[in-house]
């Protein structure tokens, strides 16, 4: 495993590094980077980087890209993430999902136009996937795509959309078979975020925020060149786009070694400074490890693909124990700070990180697949474990039972 | 051979010495294959993987011990015979219960002659020689190249909970020995050279997690149970998963603790050393537990190998001192004792 740049490497570093200097300035050790989305500056940023050749690293020159190899994204990635930029999250279904999937679905005309105007911070995208009735279950999904000459009439609900309020178009999969089995009468599209017929609402966030949203569908129109694959191919998109989305989240952004440290200095345990308390030692020296492990995994990851290898299950081993670390790291801090961990008031003695943390650092381990699912996909993939029993293969979609036996809890 | 007294399987020995396994972290004018230490630690994780009843790891520690802490002519004059595997070494380091500690050594050196009581010495009966930590007239720790057959040496076999992996009592009554003179000493030396050891040792255990989760996959999708095979039971593949998970992140460690090895920073090889050691301890004693629950009733018999490996966790997980004596060196490491310099770390 390599844990230096090669010569290459290196000098693209350097690039990065050149630019982030003159664009943005350096986080300080310790600091909190910034959770609130300001999508004009989020879009800002992303022409900058445009401007630069820094943007769609990993898209090719022909639909705009810079066609960089995956190495270079990593090695962006870990250079900005050392400065205070807009958060990026707001591209992160744009490039991790939508944009491949257009690449390798849409017609190439589409595929480039839409490449262009998302590297350019023109064109937002989301990911219409889960609905009500399929999450985990995706191929559950109920959203109706009728054929009516060359256009498709679409009503149905979707929820859980992430950024679907600042999106400009949509990734959309729908049910145009209820008489085929479940993943077989799925077809796959994309779609104009403005159409008429297509209602956001935002949903409130566990921290009140709101990022996700309820999208309605009535009587949408779509054109069959926005068909994405051939009718019926629609579990294959999804699948193309999942697996992408697994590379995408594989990172959980969290907080650093020193933010531990910086949040633990003026707490006291047992009537000494709490940095100098065994328990609090043992458990800080526990994070790293943990987290040693994941950076260290990380260079696995990177080593495999400055080789041109294909990583392996490493980037779904990432999302599993970074979100469980999250979520772990964010109730610990509080109990350190007793009393006070319960108070989320930003005032000198707290910027309410960590109170913020314990509740948005839940949703990790649901987003983009729930920690229970990946476990049975490590197990199923990797391991060679046999899938789970049954009860809806091979049976038309509209004969699969919906309703939780009789018998169940009241 | 799960007696913890067993001799040497000889003819094992003599053929892994053959293929030049002892050899390849030993640079070649003395008398070694210098493939490097990350080789080292590949031939190490073979060997936990097939639970190899050998003193690789003793003479592979020795040879590192003589490599970081010999001066050359004591490089030249010690390490032939143990790169060619005619010869095999161990560290005699601990003396009673307890995390590693520079007041828990009193074996002393005074006038080249060495007095004192070492335990669980690994292969400390089959061993020709021990590199021994003792402290000098000065109370300063060296670190001594003693060899085993001298008269004034007696040796007892220590019952262990492995069992294939023997360990001893040492005694010394005015030894002879060697000072290892290279320029690493101390207390400082010593925890180099336990560092260097973890990260061998954490492939040896990274080998019998992978061979514990390989078992637990195989017998999950033979046994069945309420008609279907008990790897199709989330409890089990989740449980198998996460195994899988935890050796992959050991992996990780102990693969930058090999590059850290190679390199000349204390502090780096120390913290390297550390996260392999905690999560490579932990990924193979979760993996040995679990694949004993994973076969049921056979996990527990005598019969099955579940056991070997349960055994070999443990004695790994302790030998070099515990996870929490680990936890506090790192700790004393990446926490900064005062904000100027809390920019340490990732
Ligand atoms: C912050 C956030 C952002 C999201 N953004 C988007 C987005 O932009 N676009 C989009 O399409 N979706 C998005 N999602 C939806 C997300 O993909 C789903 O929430 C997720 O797949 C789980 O589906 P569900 O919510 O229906 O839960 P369910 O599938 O109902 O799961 C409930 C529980 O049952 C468990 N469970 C389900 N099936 C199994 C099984 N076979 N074995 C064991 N346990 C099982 C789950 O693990 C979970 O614990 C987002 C979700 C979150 C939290």
């Amino acid at each position: 495993m390599d844990f230096e740049d090669t010569a290459t490497e290196a000098a693209f570093r350097a690039e990065v590094r050149h630019f982030l200097e003159a664009n943005a300035t350096r986080r300080q050790a310790g600091q909190a980077e910034s959770e609130q989305l300001d999508v004009q500056a989020s879009r800002a940023w992303q022409a900058r980087k445009a401007q630069a050749g820094l943007a769609g690293i990993l898209i090719p020159t022909e639909f705009g890209g810079r066609g960089g190899l995956p190495i270079e994204q990593v090695i962006y990635d870990q250079e900005e993430a050392q400065f205070r930029t807009p958060p990026g999250r707001l591209f992160m279904i744009t490039f991790g999902m939508c944009i491949p999937t257009m690449i390798e679905f849409a017609r190439p005309e589409d595929g480039k136009r839409h490449a262009r105007a998302a590297i350019q911070g023109d064109e937002v995208w989301c990911q219409l996937f889960s609905e009500p009735a399929g999450g985990s279950d995706l191929a559950a999904l109920r959203t109706r795509a009728e054929r009516q000459g060359d256009e498709w009439i679409v009503n149905g609900q979707k929820i859980w959309t992430s950024y679907a309020h600042h999106s400009d178009y949509g990734l959309l999969l729908a049910r145009t078979d209820f008489d085929a089995p479940k993943h077989g009468g799925l077809t796959a599209f994309f779609v104009d975020m403005k159409s008429p017929g297509i209602e956001v609402r935002p949903i409130k966030q566990i921290d009140g925020s709101s990022h996700f949203n309820e999208v309605f569908l009535t009587d949408v129109v779509i054109p069959d060149t926005q068909r994405l694959g051939a009718v019926g191919d629609g579990w294959k998109v999804a699948l193309f786009t999942l697996m992408n989305e697994r590379v995408a989240v594989g990172r959980v952004d969290g907080p650093d070694f020193a933010m531990l440290v910086a949040g633990l200095r003026d707490v006291e345990r047992d009537g000494r400074p709490a940095l100098a308390h065994p328990t609090v030692r043992d458990w800080l020296a526990r994070s790293y490890v943990l987290s040693a492990g994941q950076q260290h995994t990380m260079s696995r990851v990177v080593t495999a693909l400055s080789k041109g290898r294909q990583p392996g299950p490493e980037a779904s081993v990432l999302k599993l124990v970074g979100a469980r670390q999250l979520i772990d790291t964010a109730a610990t801090m509080l109990d350190f700070m007793g009393p006070a961990g319960a108070i989320s008031d930003v005032d000198e003695r707290s910027d309410g990180y960590f109170q913020d943390l314990f509740l948005r650092a839940t949703g990790e381990r649901i987003a983009g697949g729930t920690e229970e699912i990946m476990l049975n996909v490590l197990a199923e993939r990797v391991l060679k474990l046999p899938g789970d029993m049954r009860a809806d293969k091979g049976i038309p979609f509209r004969t699969i039972g919906t309703q939780a036996a009789a018998g169940g809890r009241p | 051979m799960l007696s913890g007294t067993a001799a040497l399987p000889s003819e094992l020995w003599a053929e892994i010495a053959a293929l030049g396994w002892t050899g390849v972290a030993v640079p070649e004018q003395y008398g070694g294959s210098d493939i490097g230490f990350e080789a080292l630690c590949l031939l190490c994780e073979e060997v936990g993987r097939t639970l190899a009843p050998i003193p690789f790891l003793s003479s592979s520690m020795a040879m590192q011990a003589i490599l970081m802490a010999g001066a050359p002519d004591e490089q030249d004059r010690w390490l032939a015979t143990l790169a060619d595997g005619s010869s095999i070494g161990t560290l005699a380091i601990f003396e009673r219960s307890g995390d590693p500690a520079p007041d828990a050594i009193s074996a002393r050196v005074i006038d080249s002659r060495l007095d004192g009581v070492k335990i669980a010495v690994p292969d400390g009966t089959a061993a020709d020689l021990a590199i021994v930590a003792a402290k000098q007239a000065d109370d300063e720790i060296g670190l001594f190249v003693v060899a085993l057959d001298h008269p004034s040496v007696s040796r007892r076999s220590m019952a262990n909970i492995d069992g294939m992996r023997p360990q001893a009592e040492l005694r010394f009554s005015a030894t002879p020995c060697a000072r290892l003179t290279g320029g690493v000493d101390g207390w400082n030396g010593v925890e180099a050279l336990l560092a260097k050891a973890a990260v061998l040792t954490a492939f040896e255990q990274i080998g019998g997690a992978q061979a514990c989760l390989d078992m637990a996959c195989d017998y999950a999708v033979k046994r069945m149970a309420f008609g279907r095979a008990i790897g199709s039971f989330q409890a089990i593949k989740h449980k198998l998963a996460r195994l899988f998970i935890a050796i992959e992140l050991a992996r990780s460690n102990a693969s930058y603790g090999a590059w850290a090895a190679t390199q000349s920073d204390r502090g780096q090889l120390l913290e390297a050393a550390a996260c392999a050691r905690i999560s490579a301890s932990e990924a193979f004693e979760q993996s040995a537990t679990e694949n004993i629950q994973t076969h049921g009733g056979i996990g527990y018999t005598w019969e099955s190998d579940c056991h070997l490996f349960h055994r070999r966790a443990k004695l790994l997980a302790v030998n070099l001192g515990s996870t929490g004596y680990w936890s506090r060196v790192l700790a004393d490491l990446v926490i900064p004792a005062s904000d100027r310099e809390a920019n340490h770390g990732f």
